[in-house]
């Protein structure tokens, strides 16, 4: 095996061009000719548009041209991605998404015109002459009030701010009840799960080109999924067929989610550029991504547990209550409902499960897939709410977790909430967690905390997320549009070195390092002779993206395919030369030989004879080595673990301390452990932002309250204790070549309860009496819980 | 950004005389002002800085009273205040980080009188002296509220002066996201009296809680002020701590500063 293949902890290749500034991302592209485009953003949250006055900016200096919405007519809305269907059998309201405000203006940042100019100053310049007249609405912001009263609508063309009322499983509904009203003892938690702001650290940015000599419209943009854009783009919104357009999404800085949808920023530049025959460029200010990134979270749920007399669980029911924003971005429906109801079940028997859904139009920033999406919402609902029952019952959360767990020998284990945990064994992550994070030794540390008058705080929380997103024929009865397949193409060079093409897009995950590893493994060569391409339509098989911690899994998964087929097409060449048959051949670190004889022949004599068919099966075989794959999985992966967060709480202040954090994660087999204990690292780390730091608040007007790094608060270094993070705990996926679950998303989907519980115990078990606070818990927020 | 014309006079009196006209601006540092300017919240005609004149930059200690000319960077005073005036020192070495540091100065963070700036509440408390090219105005008569200073138009903060105390502290709870003081208390204790500036806590910008100040000088200890309450009415209340929660960290960082000198 060579020494970088799978298991190898290799140094990240792309860091090199990242730390020494030779990074090329999508703001480094200057074409010749290139014109800036300033966005003019709505400053309030609802109005009515009378008349857009652009008759003095129109003649400014450097002004190209200046568009509104009239420009756009017979231009298709930003499409959505997934469609829902309520609880009774309705599809969601679905509302036009325009790419600049149409009559009305539905949030703050909403573009409301476009100046093209030779410089970004001049656009500027010319913006603030446009005149705008606007008939201010009342602001539809507190998502209970906007489905209470439709007296304001944020769409006139809805029946109301309800986009959809939605029911899972609606069958099971009538059983809920019938355990709730047989429990011995019922727990109810009322929590909000905060609003927050991706801040990838490279804002969004898009160029758009058009070739008049091929009639090309190409489009340059942060994405994490440039085919997926080229799509929606294409088809959707501007009608151009895909041949004649090409997405590439180069170095991209960070996506968490929010880089996944199709902006109407990116769809602007692209029709604007062939208007002009000029390219029109875009950079996000970080003004303007707090105001136009589409947010996250932002659920306000009610939550039930039942129990029998004997602390087993016997039913869940959730209300919630999921903010959509404005418009429904791109794939917003599938967030609160697909991928987080069917995770009601975390890692725990209970037999029957009611999710209701209420999903909302508010005056505000869409909202939509961030790090986890649904699935940290399910997680934070249950794992506080199991802390909460556990002390209302004065027992350990840790017995009454380990008690309902599902147990390692009931997989595969269908959930009543229709997925099928395919492996998992929870009780070994949590003696592992438990184990590393010293419970055994918590109470004199309590001790030694209360000596220096702090409160001292130990919370624990499993987790169990579906990654690996997502077998299409399901997915499609479930609303999708799209397939989530992934594709690869290994192309093997005359001399040996492999190209790999791939769908899936790397912004950070390390997908150029892992996969060759993957690559070295199976053929026995240097992880250093394949080379990964991957963030361009025009040489990458249609793929879907990354996001849902899917690229190993489903990506990777479509590259070992595509590597199969390589390798047989590779034996059959061999057995040729070697005149031996082809199941007699073997090939192992790098060298084909013959079962039972001393013949052999090196990978690069195999692929140069491809290319070179002089002694060659012409008549069998086409010359050549390279293959394509398209691969959709038959289920999810279900990575879980436990996490543990230990915390010091300042009683005269509020303030937390995290001391110590512990991830036991069973991610299945993993390729990297250095780059997967960095996604743990990094998730944790955004974990705990959400927890104590981040919060996206608007006021009742519809205003952003936290516009900027002066308001809103990002996690720094100083914030986050060391992370002891262990994945020895594997339970392969059972249903992929690689036998991985996937790690992009688990931090950040166990942190936040976990956090929250410590601080919860640190409080209680020092004579609080306090249910529950919601997060970010602020130092002001925890102080006023406690003197209340 | 909009267009402005930049000069960087050597002397005093080319400084004022550019300054003469209409919509110009001094800069310092311009750690405040540039970030205004990029986002066209201001539109100065012209800047005028600071930084190229020599009289305004360094530190003296003279008769214990620690003067700090106006163009000092935080990291200078920071470094030569160490073991001069510690507390103050201490408190310069928590703002922002190390490249506003090297930036930022103290006649610009005087001057602009952030509400949640710390080098005011030191000013307060010490009673310093903060010289212009014109006047000395008292630190009390000096800040007017949120934003708002004795200075005139085109007037230039030249120097402060910090009689040097025997013992002071700064405590800073930070803000979560800016990390600028939520509320700072600079505790400053004199042979004959003992000051508290308080910062980030009041709408009325920053102030001196002078019971403290009384409660201490009789007894220098933080129970002094434990039977002491801050009033909510006037503090601010926002995303990051409601108007009680600032009175209540008034409290605890006075007594923490106390402690700690
Ligand atoms: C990221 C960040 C974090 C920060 N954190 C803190 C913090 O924790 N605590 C804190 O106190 N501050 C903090 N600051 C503010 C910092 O201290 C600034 O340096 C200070 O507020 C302004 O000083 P300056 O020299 O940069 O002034 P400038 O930005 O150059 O000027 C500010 C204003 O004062 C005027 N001015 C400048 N110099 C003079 C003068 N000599 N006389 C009269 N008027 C003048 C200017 O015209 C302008 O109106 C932070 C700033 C940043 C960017």
């Amino acid at each position: 095996m060579p020494k970088d293949g799978i298991g190898a902890s290799t140094k990240r290749r792309e860091d090199i061009r990242f730390l020494t500034g030779t990074g090329r991302y999508t703001d480094d592209i200057n074409l010749a000719k290139q014109l800036h485009v300033h966005f003019l953003r709505a400053d309030v949250a609802h109005a009515t548009i009378n008349g857009i006055d652009t008759s003095a900016a129109d003649s400014m200096p450097g002004v190209a041209r200046i568009f509104t919405a009239k420009d756009f007519d017979g231009v298709g809305g930003l499409p959505c991605g997934w469609q829902v269907t309520d609880k009774h059998g309705q599809p969601m309201q679905e509302p036009k998404h325009p790419i600049l405000a149409e009559g009305k203006i539905r949030h703050v940042g909403e573009i409301v015109a476009a100046v093209v100019a030779d410089t970004v100053e001049q656009a500027r310049d010319a913006a603030e002459a446009i005149e705008l007249d606007l008939t201010e609405l009342p602001a539809v912001i507190d998502m209970k009030k906007a489905v209470a009263d439709a007296s304001v609508k944020v769409h006139d063309d809805l029946t109301s701010n309800l986009c959809y009322d939605w029911g899972f499983v609606e069958e099971n509904k009538a059983a809920v009840e019938d355990a709730f009203a047989k429990a011995a003892h019922v727990t109810t938690l009322e929590l909000k799960n905060n609003r927050l702001v991706a801040n990838p650290m490279e804002p969004r940015v898009a160029v758009g080109d058009f070739t008049a000599h091929d009639g090309m419209s190409t489009l340059y943009t942060t994405s994490q999924n440039p085919h997926v854009i080229r799509l929606l783009m294409g088809a959707f919104v501007l009608g151009i067929p895909e041949h004649k357009l090409r997405v590439v999404a180069p170095d991209v800085g960070g996506g968490f989610g929010t880089k996944i949808f199709h902006y109407a920023e990116e769809a602007f530049c692209t029709f604007a550029a062939k208007q002009l025959k000029r390219p029109v460029k875009w950079t996000s200010t970080r003004s303007e991504a707090f105001m136009s990134d589409a947010h996250g979270r932002d659920h306000v749920t009610k939550i039930e547990l039942a129990l029998d007399a004997d602390n087993n669980f016997t039913a869940i029911r959730t209300e919630t209550y999921a903010n959509m924003g404005a418009y429904l971005s791109t794939f917003a429906p599938s967030v609160p409902t697909w991928l987080h109801g069917t995770l009601m079940a975390g890692n725990y028997r209970t037999p029957v499960i009611y999710v209701n859904v209420k999903a909302v139009f508010t005056n505000t920033v869409p909202v939509d897939a961030y790090r986890g999406a649904g699935r940290p919402e399910a997680t934070y609902q249950l794992e506080r709410l199991i802390d909460q029952a556990a002390r209302e019952l004065k027992v350990s959360p840790v017995d009454l977790r380990r008690q309902n767990f599902i147990k390692p020998d009931q997989f595969p284990y269908a959930t009543p909430v229709a997925v099928e945990y395919d492996t998992g064994n929870y009780d070994a992550t949590l003696d592992k967690a438990l184990d590393l994070a010293d419970a055994a030794g918590f109470e004199a540390r309590a001790a030694d905390s209360k000596s220096r008058g702090k409160l001292r705080g130990f919370g624990v929380a499993n987790y169990i997320e579906a990654c690996g997103i997502a077998p299409s024929n399901l997915v499609g009865q479930l609303g999708a549009r799209a397939g989530l397949y992934e594709s690869a193409t290994v192309r093997v060079n005359a001399t040996g070195g492999i190209v790999v093409m791939t769908g899936s897009h790397s912004h950070g995950q390390g997908h150029e390092t892992t996969f060759p590893q993957v690559i070295a493994d199976m053929i026995g060569i240097g992880a250093d002779q394949v080379e990964i391409v991957h963030g361009d339509t025009a040489n990458t098989p249609m793929g879907m993206g990354t996001y849902g911690s899917r690229s190993l899994a489903v990506g990777g998964s479509a590259m070992v395919r595509a590597a199969e087929k390589v390798i047989n097409k590779a034996k059959k060449i061999a057995a040729h030369i070697m005149e031996a048959s082809d199941s007699d051949i073997e090939l192992k670190d790098g060298q084909f030989t013959v079962a039972g004889t001393d013949k052999s022949l090196a990978w690069g004599d195999v692929t140069l004879a491809a290319y070179v068919p002089h002694n060659y099966p012409l008549e069998d075989l086409e010359p050549g080595l390279e293959e394509t794959a398209f691969y959709d999985p038959s289920n999810f992966t279900y990575p879980a673990g436990t996490y543990i967060c230990e915390v010091e709480v300042d009683p005269d202040t509020g303030k937390i301390d995290v001391l110590n954090f512990t991830a036991a994660d069973d991610f299945g087999n993993v390729v990297n452990p250095m780059i997967v204990e960095g996604q743990v690292h990094g998730g944790v780390g955004q974990g705990i932002g959400q927890a104590m730091l981040e919060n996206c608040a608007y006021d009742e007007d519809g205003q952003l309250l936290s516009a900027s790094y002066m308001d809103y608060a990002m996690p720094r270094a100083a914030d986050l204790p060391m992370i002891t993070v262990d994945h020895s705990c594997q339970t392969p996926c059972t249903h992929n070549p690689l036998g991985v679950k996937g790690c992009g998303e688990a931090g950040a989907i166990g942190s936040p309860p976990a956090l929250v519980n410590a601080v919860l115990d640190a409080l209680n078990r020092n004579g609080h009496d306090i249910a529950h606070i919601d997060m970010p818990l602020t130092p002001s927020r925890v102080w006023q819980a406690m003197n209340k | 950004m909009y267009n402005f014309e930049f000069v960087k006079p050597s002397t005093l009196d080319e400084a004022l005389a550019a300054l003469a006209d209409e919509d110009a601006q001094p800069l310092s540092g311009g750690q405040t002002l540039i970030p205004t300017m990029k986002q066209r919240l201001n539109q100065p005609s012209k800047l005028v800085s600071l930084l190229g004149i020599a009289d305004l930059v360094g530190i003296s200690d003279s008769g214990g009273t620690l003067s700090i000319k106006g163009a000092t960077n935080h990291a200078t005073v920071a470094r030569e205040t160490a073991s001069s005036f510690p507390g103050l020192s201490g408190l310069v070495a928590k703002i922002g980080d190390p490249a506003v540091r090297n930036r930022g100065t103290i006649g610009g963070s005087i001057a602009n009188n952030d509400p949640s700036a710390c080098y005011p509440a030191a000013a307060m408390a010490c009673q310093a002296t903060i010289v212009t090219n014109a006047r000395e105005i008292a630190a009390d008569d000096f800040f007017q509220g949120m934003f708002a200073t004795a200075l005139d138009e085109g007037e230039i903060v030249t120097e402060v002066r910090f009689p040097i105390p025997v013992a002071s502290n700064y405590q800073k709870f930070e803000q979560p996201a800016s990390r600028f003081p939520l509320t700072g208390v600079f505790v400053a204790k004199y042979g004959d009296r003992v000051g508290v500036g308080v910062t980030g806590a009041s709408n009325d910008g920053v102030f001196r809680w002078k019971e403290a100040e009384e409660a201490l000088a009789a007894n220098f200890s933080a129970d002094a002020i434990s039977n002491l309450t801050v009033p909510a009415d006037d503090m601010i209340s926002d995303l990051h701590g409601s108007a009680e929660y600032r009175a209540h960290l008034v409290k605890v960082m006075t007594g923490r500063a106390v402690a700690a000198c």
